[in-house]
């Protein structure tokens, strides 16, 4: 390998700019004021070309599904800005113009050095409201965006330093819980404030011209390193499907249907045989749709750094005619925390056979959003309370699934039940692993969660977007499908079950009701049968599975806790000669 | 008589003690080999290798692995949990979280198995009404079945005890009578913090490790007493401070991470003793590097730490953030042809090819040897002699020929990127603290701390490096230096504007009796006992923390508020007059000061530089090689000055000193580096 840098610049610069927004992530997350930000680290940061928008570095522990839309909606802004000036920022969380949904608000600060322009650096925040129909943003029944809350273009938010306070107001006016907001709105500038000084010292340090000279080189080298990788999987065409249980508002599935072409060092992906736009807001714009393929990839291959060069060998045809591809004005409230699990979810479909030893069955794949908006008597004051639940991951070649991880898009932790019960009127009865939704297989899936609240006081309504309720979590190369995700609202004594199954929104309740969800476990990973009978009867032990599914699901005859070995050789011999015969 | 203080401190490979006050006669040290299996063995040896008899010795201070290896070996006791019905797997479950943030696989395993977690009928509410009533006949049916599936130890945690623990406190009195050891822990007894998972993990670990701390305790302090020592041991703990042997075992959570702990507390004592009260501590050994804050001359303290994947120790101990980037870390070229130093790492075995113990790909530790930095001849711990020649070879193949470097090239950049991500590192673990690196001095020690410690500090901008006179047996000092220190943490939660003052005085006052009762209890004598309270507090809405020093116990609600709004401004340039502030955690420690020991006798009592350097050697420093005068550290008394570049060597260390710096050596005999040529400048790119 020949360069014409040399090898410790290069390295060395490289872990520079990482740091540079390392500590944009760091000084974000540690003074923000939503929790979502601070607690469920929803947000990111990078470093993006000063022309091209394209990804230059990102922020290690951003959320991934803002791996790409971050470029994307860089690329927008550029687009449109006029007259920069040292000092100014832009303010945008308009969708369709490289975005997710409208609480992802952006901010974009041209970046100078010694009076020349030379980079954007920007971030993404979860802002907990931007108005709209419900507190939170996450409509289950919304049909145009403008029921979904306040939409920006790209406005300088800043002008040379100075903030726009007639801006700020028209914000203010129509945002929930706005008096908090300022906190973030600070955290947020102050984040790239911080990557303006750190990449001025390391320019300072290194000259512009050697970084330059690295940022283009480095992205060479993640393209190499990419396509090594591609390599790998063998010539041919995939085909991958996962299905979004419904948009919330026709009680349909929509298809996502993965085609995925690999050729030399490149991947081909055609979605055009997926549903058409949905009434509903399960739609996808394309800066999601592809970030969701980016992260899909980036899971498959974790170690390949991120820059626009990794997914150079990464060509999607744009979904046009589908809910993956919403235009204007398409709601789209489900398309980040929902959707784009599933499109990940058919990449992993469609490849799994290629590379069996480093893909997976299916995750749980759903955010979980849950909210409970009402009044407490007791303390007067009116509340809005946001759940987001873990479920199974699936099976692969080293090892069972993990149980309750988070989702595919996020790296949150959940709130702990004792903090949510000191802020709402509300007691959980149980929290707990929810038994047998590991889909069965050599490796099996992890568990879903079961938890169940009761209000305790006054009146509220509560509101699901979730998903895998109509299909589990997928199963692979011979394992089976996770559990379902699962809602239950008992009022009055009488059960509620959503008709969409896991979508519904303003279901009213009052003291004394209870509303119990059930997450899907993880698929499981090659045939049950070959599950090692031990590892089965430890299972049973711990009390995942009953003794009639060890029967049932692995074939596995279990007498006084110990596996009977005679038993489980004929129970297993009798399943696969069934299993032929279906052929 | 004499009364001689023994530190004694068992680490990974070795155990090391220092004796000191033999009637103003200098201190001693030994370093014997860790025994793993039982740490008392090698204690005692090493004791026996200084000749001072047990029966001449006052106090014995002890830092031990044990439980710390338990937790990560996950070589623990059999424990049972009795919890609240509906939450058998919070200790399953955890947080929702994976390994890694891309990358969906990976593997968890609760501290207690499944099988053996059972379920009570009994709730408390968020403000501590019992919502249901505890079954007590349930409490005897779970503790039969328990003992009947073998368990040993017992951990009752329910939801909501932070704030009542009534049914946890009853649920322990029917335990104990069923019980047949004293092995049951309670949740709210080791940490009264909401959060159910992190309280749960902390008395997890308790009741795991506690029977298997309280034998070997049990079986050092007889063996002491066999041997003549008449007094009380005492044990370190991850709040740097010491506890007695007689009591260290009903809250062994709390021993754990005690090695990096007794370190940064002897770092903060000699530090302070020369004058630097606030300093960043580097301790770097073969697989990691431990990094520690020190401020006003105290340890920084952190109850949020996390010991490794989904394991978190929220209970209060000395904030030390671990690098992966050790001595034995590995130098490769990746698939992009960048160099890559670490995390992977050689470890003892095989080790650096230099240790002759069948190492094959280079590390950090054999590029200080190909460039002269540490000299062949004086390694410590070599199995077979390798050639410099053969780890030159090695380092041109892996590394050189693919990056077109000669071995000398390649094992210069192999330091410069080590260097570079260790400083990116170090950094961050600053930063993340609310702490801007380059006001503090960076304090070396651990093997390799101090060859490194230089370089770092000009990549850094920090202008003062301290290095101690036995960097080796630093945590021994520790063990010599705590003082006698316990904790004491209450959840409040509570509006800034609703709160009620009396109870804030009055949970202040609990936790100062508390403290005052445990001190007498475990009989340690202590020249004074003071206490220092914390509050933790944040803004409505927030989930982060920020803790701020109180100082007093009596405050008022204004000069709560003013002081952390100042905090808060300080920490983060944000101030926010809109929002309203809560008062989360109140924190008091109680710390009883042990009388004295002088260290001054540890200064080296040489000729210092009247006779000039020992030798000369090349060495290579970023602007090529030099010819460099390598001094021995017992020959630099204190008043002894001198200008990089420069080797000092010792038996277990060597300090490296970079050119444009200049070095004093102190009255106690530290090395006062100030560090010329600093890359970064404080005051023109700050953040």
């Amino acid at each position: 390998m020949t360069s014409t840098i040399d090898p410790v610049t290069i390295a060395v610069i490289e872990s520079g700019l990482q740091q540079v927004c390392n500590e944009m992530d760091l000084a974000f997350v540690r003074s923000a004021f939503s929790p979502v930000i601070s607690e469920a680290l929803d947000r990111s940061d990078g470093i993006y070309h000063k022309d091209t928008g394209e990804l230059i570095a990102q922020g290690e522990l951003g959320l991934p599904v803002f791996v790409g839309t971050m470029q994307f909606g860089t690329q927008e802004v550029i687009r449109r800005a006029r007259d920069l000036k040292p000092g100014d920022m832009y303010i945008v969380n308009d969708p369709y113009l490289g975005g997710t949904h409208l609480m992802d608000v952006r901010f974009n600060k041209p970046f100078f050095y010694r009076g020349e322009m030379c980079a954007w650096l920007s971030n993404t925040g979860h802002w907990p409201d931007t108005g709209g129909g419900v507190p939170g943003g996450f409509s289950a029944n919304a049909t145009e965006v403008e029921q979904e809350g306040l939409r920006l273009p790209p406005v300088k938010l800043f002008k040379e330093g100075v903030m726009d306070e007639e801006i700020m107001e028209i914000i203010f006016s129509n945002i929930r819980l706005a008096d908090q907001r300022i906190g973030d709105i600070k955290a947020q500038a102050a984040a790239l404030t911080v990557g303006e000084r750190r990449f001025t010292a390391l320019l300072d340090r290194y000259g512009k011209d050697t970084v330059d000279h690295c940022v283009v080189e480095l992205r060479a080298r993640a393209e190499r390193q990419m396509r090594a990788r591609i390599a790998t999987i063998p010539d041919g065409e995939y085909h991958g499907v996962a299905y979004v249980d419904s948009d919330g508002v026709v009680d349909e599935p929509l298809k996502i249907d993965m085609k995925i072409r690999k050729i030399d060092t490149d991947l081909y992906f055609d979605m055009a045989e997926s549903s058409p736009p949905c009434l509903g807001p399960m739609n996808s714009v394309i800066a999601t749709t592809r970030s969701a393929i980016y992260l899909a990839v980036k899971h498959i291959f974790p170690e390949v750094p991120i820059n626009a060069g990794t997914y150079a060998p990464l060509h999607i045809e744009d979904p046009k005619g589908t809910f993956l591809y919403a235009e204007y004005p398409r709601p789209v409230s489900g398309c980040a925390a929902e959707v784009s699990q599933r499109i990940a979810e058919a990449v992993f479909a469609a490849l799994t056979p290629a590379l069996p030893d480093l893909l997976f069955a299916a995750p749980a794949g759903t955010s979980g959003n849950f909210a409970l908006g009402g009044y407490d008597p007791e303390e007067d004051r009116s509340y809005v309370m946001y759940l987001l639940s873990g479920g199974g991951y699936g099976g692969n070649a080293d090892a069972d699934g993990i149980s309750n991880g988070c989702s595919t898009i996020g790296i949150s932790k959940t709130q702990p039940v004792e903090i949510v019960e000191q802020r709402y009127p509300v007691l959980f009865e149980e929290y707990s692993l929810r038994e047998g939704s590991g889909g069965a297989g050599e490796r099996r899936g992890g568990f879903g969660v079961n938890y169940e609240v009761t209000l305790r006081r006054g009146e509220a309504r509560a509101s699901f977007v979730m998903d895998h309720g109509r299909t589990g979590p997928q199963g692979v190369l011979g394992g089976s499908d996770g559990g379902v995700n699962k809602v239950r609202v008992t009022r009055d004594g009488k059960t509620h079950v959503p008709p969409h199954l896991s979508k519904e929104q303003d279901i009213h309740v009052s003291a004394g009701d209870r509303i119990r969800v059930s997450t899907p476990g993880g698929g499981g990973f090659g045939d049950p049968l070959d599950r090692d009978p031990e590892l089965v009867r430890d299972d049973v032990n711990r009390g995942y599975y009953t003794v009639e599914q060890a029967a049932e699901l692995y074939g596995v005859a279990l007498s006084a806790c110990a596996v009977d070995p005679a038993a489980t050789a004929a129970l297993r011999a009798a399943r696969r000669a069934t299993a032929r015969a279906a052929e | 008589m004499s009364s001689h203080v023994i530190g004694v401190d068992v680490g990974g490979t070795f155990t090391d003690l220092i004796v000191t006050g033999a009637g103003g006669g200098e201190p001693r040290i030994a370093k014997v080999p860790t025994t793993p299996d039982n740490q008392a063995y090698g204690v005692l040896s090493a004791i026996a290798e200084t000749g001072v008899a047990l029966r001449d010795v006052d106090v014995i201070v002890h830092g031990t692995t044990t439980t710390t290896n338990a937790v990560l070996e996950r070589k623990l006791s059999r424990t049972g949990l009795l919890t609240t019905k509906g939450f058998r797997d919070v200790l399953e479950l955890g947080r929702r979280t994976r390994p890694n943030a891309y990358g969906l696989k990976g593997t968890f395993e609760p501290l207690i198995p499944r099988e053996l977690r059972i379920e009570v009928d009994e709730r408390m509410d968020a403000r501590g009404r019992a919502h249901r009533p505890l079954d007590e006949e349930g409490v005897r049916r779970a503790c039969r079945t328990l003992l009947d599936r073998g368990v040993e130890s017992l951990v009752i945690h329910f939801l909501h005890s932070y704030v009542n623990p009534s049914h946890e406190r009853r649920a322990a009195e029917i335990a104990a009578e069923l019980w047949p050891n004293g092995y049951i822990t309670m949740g709210h007894a080791i940490l009264s913090e909401y959060r159910e998972y992190e309280r749960g993990a902390a008395a997890a670990v308790n009741g795991s490790v506690q029977p298997i701390l309280h034998r070997y305790i049990d079986r050092l302090s007889g063996e002491l007493r066999e041997g003549g020592y008449a007094d009380d041991l005492l044990v370190m703990q991850g709040n740097g401070g010491t506890v007695s042997a007689r009591i260290v075992s009903d809250a062994a959570v709390n021993t754990v991470m005690s090695g990096p702990a007794s370190g940064v507390m002897a770092a903060a004592h000699t530090a302070a003793e020369a004058g630097f009260m606030d300093v960043v501590t580097y301790d770097m050994g073969g697989t990691s590097c431990d990094v520690g804050i020190v401020r006003n001359g105290i340890p920084q303290v952190s109850s949020e730490l996390e010991l490794a994947y989904a394991l978190p120790i929220h209970v209060p101990m000395v904030d030390v953030h671990t690098i992966g980037a050790g001595g034995g870390s590995i130098a490769r070229i990746d698939d992009a042809g960048l160099l890559r130093v670490g995390p992977e790492s050689a470890g003892a075995m095989p080790g650096p090819i230099c240790y002759g113990r069948g190492g094959e790909r280079p590390t950090i530790t054999d590029a200080n040897l190909a460039l002269g930095r540490l000299d062949p001849n004086a390694l410590l711990a070599v199995d077979s002699p390798v050639t410099p020649d053969r780890v030159r070879d090695t380092i041109f193949r892996d590394v050189g020929a693919p990056l077109e470097l000669d071995a000398d090239g390649a094992a210069s950049a192999i330091l410069q990127v080590a260097n570079n991500r260790m400083a990116g590192a170090l950094r961050m673990v600053t930063l993340a603290r609310g702490r801007d690196p380059r006001d503090f001095a960076l304090f070396a020690f651990g093997g390799a701390g101090p060859l490194h410690v230089v370089a770092l500090a000009r990549e850094l901008g920090i202008p003062t490096v301290i290095v101690p006179v036995r960097p080796g047996i630093t945590s021994a000092i520790g063990c010599v230096v705590a003082d006698v220190r316990h904790d004491y943490v209450n959840t409040v939660n509570a509006p800034l504007d609703a709160l009620d003052m009396d109870r804030f005085t009055s949970i202040l006052d609990a936790q100062m009796a508390e403290g005052r009762a445990t001190v007498e209890r475990e009989g340690v004598e202590v020249e004074n006992l003071r206490f220092v309270h914390d509050v933790d507090m944040q803004f409505v809405g927030q989930s982060h923390i920020l803790t701020v020093p109180l100082p007093s116990p009596r405050v008022t609600r204004d000069e709560l508020r003013e002081m952390f709004e100042k905090a808060y401004w300080e920490r983060f340039a944000v101030d926010l007059p809109e929002i309203k502030a809560v008062l989360v955690n109140l924190h008091t420690a109680a710390i009883g000061r042990r009388k004295r020991t002088d260290l001054a006798g540890l200064a080296p009592r040489g000729k210092g530089g009247r006779n000039g350097p020992a030798a000369t050697r090349d060495v290579w420093y970023r602007d090529g090689w030099r010819e460099t005068p390598v001094h021995r550290r017992d020959d630099l008394p204190p008043g002894t000055g001198f200008s990089g570049p420069a080797i000092v060597e010792q038996l277990d260390t060597t300090t490296v000193i970079e050119p444009e710096c200049d070095v004093s050596v102190d009255a106690a005999g530290n090395l006062v580096v100030t560090v010329g040529a600093l890359a970064e400048d404080r005051n023109e790119a700050g953040s």
